[in-house]
């Protein structure tokens, strides 16, 4: 029997109000798969991690997480959209890190990274700590144990997001745009953080970024997002080096040259 | 001594005013923990837009505020023993008070519930954090501290409306000097230092929830 793949939508349907952000999107993504999403704004590929995430609910089409179902559930035999208590349940196994950190400012950087391990999966307070403690070694802000997060750096607050989204030991980490909000001498910290949890981990990662630097060195994949389908989809030395779509091309050079 | 001011009177009615003053400052009290706690439960409900229940609250609210608190006050004193709730002046007192600014400050922790980016909804569903952890652990430490100050306000224009539960028979401050000044006709003296005595309470306060205002401000 072959191996499930960790990640599958199919043909998921998103709008907002007049617009289509996707339109019948089929996507799978193996297990510990690193992918990243590049396109331009607007183009469906931020809204894919909310749907996994289960920010935002789908319009039509289904998504699996590890063989499970996240949009749909059985009631009485009947599948029927799932409830918030049925998608809690799956997304459990997914973890999410944001542009803009969206740490708890009530909380100590502690506070921030036991919060979920002790009131989600049970687990104990001195063990939750104890596994902070190792995860802020990782991503090298031991001294900051006990700070508020207001006091820290950007780049040190997205240290700490990503640490709390690992935490919860999930099976697939959303990177969305998480370097975009940080000053420029702050990001090659963070991505040199990414990239060691990429290569020491078995973690399925989907990453919406316009890094391409790191995109070439980091995914497996890339896909080619325009208008709320994957124009392009291929391994990062191909896609990024060799575009085969004109689109892919226009935009590669667009990035390349902003910067 | 036969002045408009007579010391004399005044010394010697003050401690029935300030009994008066215990009791109005008792029941701004309980009053305003009834509208803190229910407020906050009314905001909950509306925010998380629990089925049939938040148009309940809803029209609840409008009706609510939209009447005055001496009828609320009579309808809770007077007409609720006739279905076999009867409520001493100051339990029926409070609960009036409570009611109805539990209306207001619903409103006030709406704001400040508003007030929290949607980020932080976000990342708390992100990490599956149940409903109420989401509100007692997240949300709420961020949405109250700035709503203190607006709080606070509520709490010194409900002191000021505790006379009006004289219509129930609560003998606070201003039933006292009302008292007081028809057994004696002297009016000035009791209704003065009750005036004082509102004053000397109100405007301490009022600097405390401006300085509030100020360090919200600044934080």
């Amino acid at each position: 029997m072959p191996v499930e793949p960790m990640v599958v939508l199919d043909g998921v349907h998103k709008r907002y109000g007049d617009t289509a952000v996707l339109s019948g999107l089929d996507l799978r993504v193996e297990r510990g798969e690193h992918v990243t999403l590049i396109g331009p704004s607007g183009s469906g590929k931020t809204t894919i991690l909310r749907l996994l995430m289960g920010l935002e609910a789908v319009d039509a089409g289904t998504i699996h997480v590890g063989g499970r179902c996240l949009t749909h559930m059985r009631r009485r035999g009947a599948v029927v959209p799932a409830d918030e208590k049925h998608a809690r349940a799956v997304r459990r196994t997914i973890g999410m890190v944001f542009q803009q950190f969206n740490l708890f400012p009530n909380m100590t950087v502690l506070g921030n990274l036991i919060e979920a391990p002790v009131r989600v999966l049970g687990m104990s307070e001195a063990e939750a700590t104890r596994r902070a403690a190792e995860l802020l070694e990782l991503v090298g802000l031991t001294d900051k144990t006990h700070e508020r997060p207001t006091r820290l750096s950007g780049g040190q607050q997205q240290r700490v997001a990503i640490a709390r989204a690992l935490a919860m030991r999930p099976e697939v980490l959303l990177l969305d745009e998480v370097t975009s909000a940080l000053d420029p001498e702050l990001v090659a910290g963070v991505l040199r953080l990414l990239r060691l949890i990429g290569e020491s981990s078995d973690i399925t990662i989907l990453c919406v970024t316009h890094e391409i630097g790191f995109a070439r060195d980091f995914a497996d994949r890339v896909l080619m997002f325009d208008g709320g389908s994957i124009v392009e989809d291929g391994p990062p030395e191909r896609l990024l080096v060799e575009p085969r779509v004109p689109r892919t091309k226009e935009f590669l050079a667009a990035v390349l040259e902003g910067r | 001594m036969t002045g408009i001011w007579d010391w004399g009177y005044a010394v010697e009615v003050l401690p029935a005013l300030l009994r008066g003053l215990q009791v109005t400052v008792l029941a701004t009290l309980l009053g305003s923990v009834l509208a803190f706690a229910l407020g906050l439960v009314l905001a909950i409900v509306l925010r998380a837009r629990v089925p049939v229940l938040h148009r309940v609250v809803r029209a609840f609210v409008e009706f609510w505020r939209s009447t005055p608190l001496l009828v609320q006050a009579y309808v809770i004193y007077q007409v609720l023993p006739d279905v076999g709730i009867t409520l001493g002046s100051l339990a029926a007192g409070v609960i009036a008070l409570g009611l109805h600014y539990a209306c207001y400050t619903s409103e006030v922790y709406r704001a400040g519930i508003e007030a929290v980016p949607v980020g932080q909804w976000e990342a708390a569903a992100a990490l599956s954090l149940p409903r109420s952890r989401v509100w007692f652990g997240v949300i709420l430490p961020q949405a109250v501290p700035r709503v203190l100050p607006a709080l606070g306000n509520y709490v010194i224009s409900m002191f000021k409306e505790v006379p009006l539960l004289l219509a129930i028979g609560l003998v606070e401050v201003v039933t006292v000097a009302r008292q007081l000044s028809a057994d004696s006709f002297r009016p000035v003296e009791p209704l003065t230092l009750a005036g004082l005595l509102f004053l000397l309470v109100s405007l301490p306060a009022s600097i405390l929830v401006r300085r509030m205002e100020r360090r919200a401000g600044a934080g």
